[in-house]
C-alpha cells in the first residue's frame, strides 16, 4: 500500500495540529514554527529603520519585490528567439548583451551582461563558485539548486558528470567552457538553435528556450512534429 | 597586461572575490572588462578604488591535472588585476 504509513506518523507526530494523512493521501509537514535566524532579525530591523527614518518607504520596497518577481525567464527567451531571427541583433547581444537587452525594453538596471554561444562543437555552463551571482535583472530568481553548494563545486571539476544528471551527454568533440562569475559580470547562455525550426515565428522560437538552457544545464526544447509549417 | 598571467597565491583575510581553487593557477586573458570598484573594500562600506577586471581562462588540464575530465574543457573566471601576475611567454 503506497500510502499506509500510519505507524510512522504517530511515532514522528510532536505537533498537535494534524495527525494522519491529509485527504490527498499524503503526510502532513510540520508547521514551520522555528525562531527567526541573526540575519532575519537583522532584515527585519533594518527595513522597518529605513522606513521609520523616511529613507524609504514599505510601498517602494513592495513594488522592488514586485518588479523582481514579474521578471522570469520568458524575458531571456525572447532575447534568444531575437538574437535567432535578426543577425544583426545577435552580433549586438554578443558584443553587450547588457545593451541588447535594454534595446528591447526590459528593465534590467546596471546589469552587466555577458552572452556565451553554443555551437556545433562548444557548450557553455554559468555557475558562481562564491555566491549565487545570477543575471536576476533579466531572467529572476535562480532555481535553488544553482546556490547549493553541490552545484557550485562540482560544476567547474566536473561538468559532463553534472550534466549528464541534468540528462546532457555531450560527446567528447565538444568542448565545454564554464563560466564562474566572480565578480561583476553577469551570464546567459545562447542556446544553438535546434533544427527544424526553420518555419517558426520569433514567438514560437521563444516557446522552446526553456530557463535550463540559458544556464547550460539544458538545450532548447524540440519542435513540436507538424507544428507551424514555413 | 601579458596575454599569460597568473593568479597570485594570497590568502588574505577578509572579503576577496579570487576563488581560492584558481590562485596560483596560469590562464590566458580571455577579454579586458573595464574597471570596478574594489570589492576587497566595497564588502566593508569603504570608498572602493577602482580596479581593473579581465576574464582569465584556465584549461581543465591546468586545475584539476589528471583529475580533469576533459584537459581542454575551459573555465572563465572574473580576476581583478590587483590579483594577477604577469607570466612571460617563454617560461623556463
Amino acid at each position: 500500500m503506497p500510502h499506509d504509513h500510519h505507524d510512522h506518523d504517530h511515532d514522528d507526530d510532536h505537533g498537535h495540529h494534524h495527525h494522519g494523512l491529509s485527504p490527498s493521501g499524503h503526510p502532513y509537514r510540520q508547521d514551520d514554527d522555528t525562531p527567526l535566524t541573526y540575519w532575519q532579525r537583522m532584515e527585519i530591523a533594518v527595513r522597518e529603520l529605513l522606513i521609520e527614518r523616511g529613507v524609504t518607504t514599505a510601498a517602494e520596497i513592495a513594488g522592488q519585490i514586485d518588479l523582481m518577481d514579474s521578471r522570469s525567464p520568458a524575458n531571456g527567451a525572447a532575447v534568444v528567439a531575437r538574437a535567432w531571427t535578426d543577425p544583426g541583433f545577435k552580433s549586438r547581444l554578443l558584443d553587450n548583451a547588457g545593451d541588447a537587452s535594454r534595446e528591447m525594453g526590459f528593465d534590467i538596471g546596471p546589469l552587466h551582461l555577458i552572452a556565451v554561444e553554443n555551437t556545433e562543437d562548444t557548450h557553455n555552463l554559468i555557475v558562481c563558485t562564491l555566491c549565487s551571482c545570477y543575471p536576476r535583472n533579466l531572467l529572476g530568481l535562480p532555481p535553488d539548486w544553482y546556490k547549493t553548494r553541490a552545484y557550485r563545486s562540482r560544476a567547474v571539476r566536473e561538468p559532463r558528470a553534472v550534466l549528464a544528471e541534468f540528462g546532457l551527454e555531450l560527446p567528447d568533440s565538444t568542448t565545454i567552457r564554464v563560466h564562474d562569475s566572480t565578480a561583476d559580470m553577469r551570464y546567459i547562455v545562447l542556446p544553438a538553435r535546434p533544427a527544424g525550426t526553420e518555419g517558426l515565428t520569433e514567438a514560437e522560437l521563444a516557446e522552446l528556450v526553456t530557463r535550463d538552457c540559458m544556464i547550460g544545464t539544458g538545450l532548447p526544447r524540440a519542435p513540436q512534429t507538424g507544428a507551424t509549417a514555413g | 597586461m601579458a596575454k599569460r598571467v597568473r593568479v597570485r597565491s594570497l590568502m588574505p583575510p577578509g572579503h576577496v572575490r579570487a576563488p581560492a581553487y584558481l590562485r596560483g593557477k596560469t590562464g590566458v586573458i580571455e577579454r579586458s572588462l573595464g574597471s570596478f570598484g574594489n570589492p576587497e573594500q566595497l564588502a566593508y562600506g569603504l570608498p572602493a578604488e577602482k580596479k581593473p577586471l579581465f576574464r582569465v581562462r584556465f584549461t581543465m588540464a591546468e586545475l584539476w591535472g589528471d583529475q580533469a575530465e576533459r584537459p581542454s574543457d575551459t573555465l572563465d573566471a572574473e580576476i581583478y588585476g590587483h590579483w594577477l601576475e604577469e607570466v612571460p611567454d617563454h617560461a623556463p
